[in-house]
């Protein structure tokens, strides 16, 4: 952190300069969030005289994720830090992956960090996003009773355990929202061979943390991410049935986190550079050691990904893409 | 709620996990965005209200079925259209209104309008047509009159104003969908409504903290009703 310790002067001073400048112009341009755009440059404005203003400093990222990084508490923990150091606002929008990507197609984000390969997958081929990162990752779980009617517990594979609970008719809660989990879930049934139907199998359109509840008050099964369900846990009556990779279960429960810019040749007024310095911010070593040390009920809930000394180069482009493929 | 629920509610609103400022700052975004959508909505609602009670002409009936129609906008549909509206794709995109207060402003502006133009009207023929009719032999202008009538409909105007702000200020859908319930990580509202607000926590089963969310908006709209009765009140003894 010392390296970045005059970089970082440099911004707050610059802050200050954005930020007073923000206060005398009459108004404020962008209405509502012009006056808080102010209020943070004012709080830094004694950290020096400043010299001239850092390109990005006043200005506002939006990002639209999911609601199990929001929900968990982890961006609010370390996004303070994103915007002291460039003197900017980050408006974080928790969505669920399916209406993230819509925002960001639809020009109104300027970063996405969602958690369904496939759909990020089609974002970048259909050319929103840009300069895809691995982020962070942990894994999904299937909860359910204690009582376990259909008898899943020490199942090693996710799609029998699935399977299992469709042949018992056993009660099962499904988000139905398009969001990451839902989609993982839908892939979890495919792969399993069985169409999800009937009355035991209830789509709630809800949030994790809403199916996590109408699962306890119905005695039913769903699958959740590791990060919602320890969040809750104190609160829910489900246990862990089927552990994700994390506790050694299998790798098809895996949830990886990605983060992508939105292109700026698609969307004109994205705002890009402030897009990259934040994956640059996040994919950092420093960051990505706060997102390992972000801890809930003394849990860990995420595990960096984005640093390491062996190349992926399938991080970068959609899954399976090869440069010799004349797929695109 | 009964008043005996306050004592037990007070140490639980102090012992809540939220960080200091935060139902402060949602407060605050509430009342902001719905007072001036009200207002706003007060502004053209009355004087159509008036202009409508004053003329006749035919289809004035259809004009008002239409009006009330508008009462039963559904939040979300308003807020999908406001969307539309300001997204970066739309009419209005170039003034970057998404996820701001301004766009929760245009789409509670939209849901109130309906209820006050609907109710002032109601009220304004509710005034007995003699008192227009004493002002202008009295050699009062038809803003004269106008006035008049306002002023013995002021009762129904304050009712229709209270009914867009009860309106605005307890939807959901469209403050959702156009604002983005967005908090800064000082925990500071941007566009985080009381509503969102308790959406949020719902969504993450947090039902205690939803509800006393909930009682914290129940007390804020009865507030702003005594207020407004009281300045009726004061009206009728001056």
């Amino acid at each position: 952190m010392t390296i970045q310790r005059r970089e970082f002067v440099a911004a707050l001073s610059a802050a200050g300069i954005v930020g007073t400048a923000g206060c005398s112009s009459a108004g404020g341009g962008s209405g509502g969030s012009g006056g808080d755009g102010g209020t943070g440059g004012n709080e830094t404005s004694d950290g020096g005289s400043a010299s001239e203003a850092v390109g990005v400093a006043g200005e506002t990222l939006t990002l639209t994720t999911t609601t199990s990084t929001y929900d968990t508490g982890l961006l609010d923990a370390i996004h303070t830090d994103f915007e002291e150091m460039y003197g900017v606002e980050v408006d974080a929008v928790a969505q669920g992956t399916g209406a993230a990507l819509e925002t960001a197609r639809n020009g109104d984000s300027d970063i996405v960090m969602v958690h369904a390969r496939g759909l990020e997958d089609e974002f970048l081929r259909n050319g929103y996003g840009v300069n895809r990162r691995d982020l962070m990752f942990n894994d999904f779980v299937i909860v359910g009773p204690e009582s376990d009617p259909a008898g899943i517990q020490g199942t090693s594979s996710a799609t029998e355990a699935l399977t299992t609970i469709a042949d018992a008719g056993a009660s099962f809660v499904s988000r139905g929202d398009n969001s990451g989990t839902h989609t993982k879930e839908l892939n979890l049934w495919e792969a399993a061979g069985t169409d999800p139907g009937g009355d035991w199998y209830q789509e709630t359109g809800s949030g994790m943390g809403e199916a996590l509840n109408i699962a306890t008050q119905q005695g039913a099964y769903t699958l959740s991410d590791r990060g919602t369900y320890i969040s809750q846990r104190s609160e829910i009556d489900l246990t862990i049935l089927v552990q994700g990779p994390i506790e050694d279960g299998p790798e098809t429960l895996a949830n990886p986190y990605g983060v992508m810019a939105v292109n700026p040749g698609v969307h004109e007024d994205a705002n890009y550079d402030l897009a990259m310095a934040y994956i640059g911010w996040i994919t950092s070593p420093s960051v990505q050691a706060s997102i390992s040390e972000y801890r809930v009920d003394g849990e860990q809930l995420f595990f960096p990904r984005a640093v390491s000394e062996d190349p992926d180069f399938q991080q970068y482009v959609p899954e399976g893409w090869s440069g010799d493929s004349d797929d695109e | 709620m009964s008043l005996a629920a306050i004592p037990q509610l007070a140490p639980a609103l102090l012992d809540l996990p939220f960080r200091e400022g935060y139902v402060w700052s949602i407060v605050y975004v509430s009342l902001y965005v719905s007072v001036t959508a009200v207002a706003v909505s007060t502004l053209v609602s009355v004087p159509v209200a008036v202009a409508l009670g004053f003329a006749e002409f035919p289809g004035k009936g259809f004009v008002k079925s239409v009006i009330n129609t508008g009462m039963g906008f559904p939040s979300v549909v308003v807020g999908l259209v406001v969307l539309f509206a300001v997204s970066n794709q739309g009419p209005l995109g170039s003034l970057e209104l998404i996820f701001t207060r301004e766009a929760m402003i245009m789409s509670q502006f939209v849901l109130a309008t309906p209820p006050i133009t609907a109710i002032s009207l109601a009220a304004v023929d509710g005034v007995d047509d003699g008192v227009r009719d004493a002002a202008r032999a009295l050699g009062g202008t038809r803003i004269d009159a106008a006035l008049v009538v306002l002023k013995e409909a002021r009762y129904g105007i304050a009712t229709a104003v209270l009914a867009g702000f009860g309106r605005a200020v307890s939807e959901v859908g469209s403050v959702l969908i156009v604002g983005g319930n967005i908090t800064g990580p000082d925990g500071v509202s941007k566009t985080r409504t009381l509503t969102t607000a308790i959406q949020l926590e719902a969504r993450q089963g947090q039902y205690e903290t939803a509800m006393i969310l909930g009682a914290v908006l129940v007390a804020l709209v009865l507030t702003v009703n005594a207020v407004v009765v009281r300045f009726g009140d004061g009206g009728v003894n001056a």
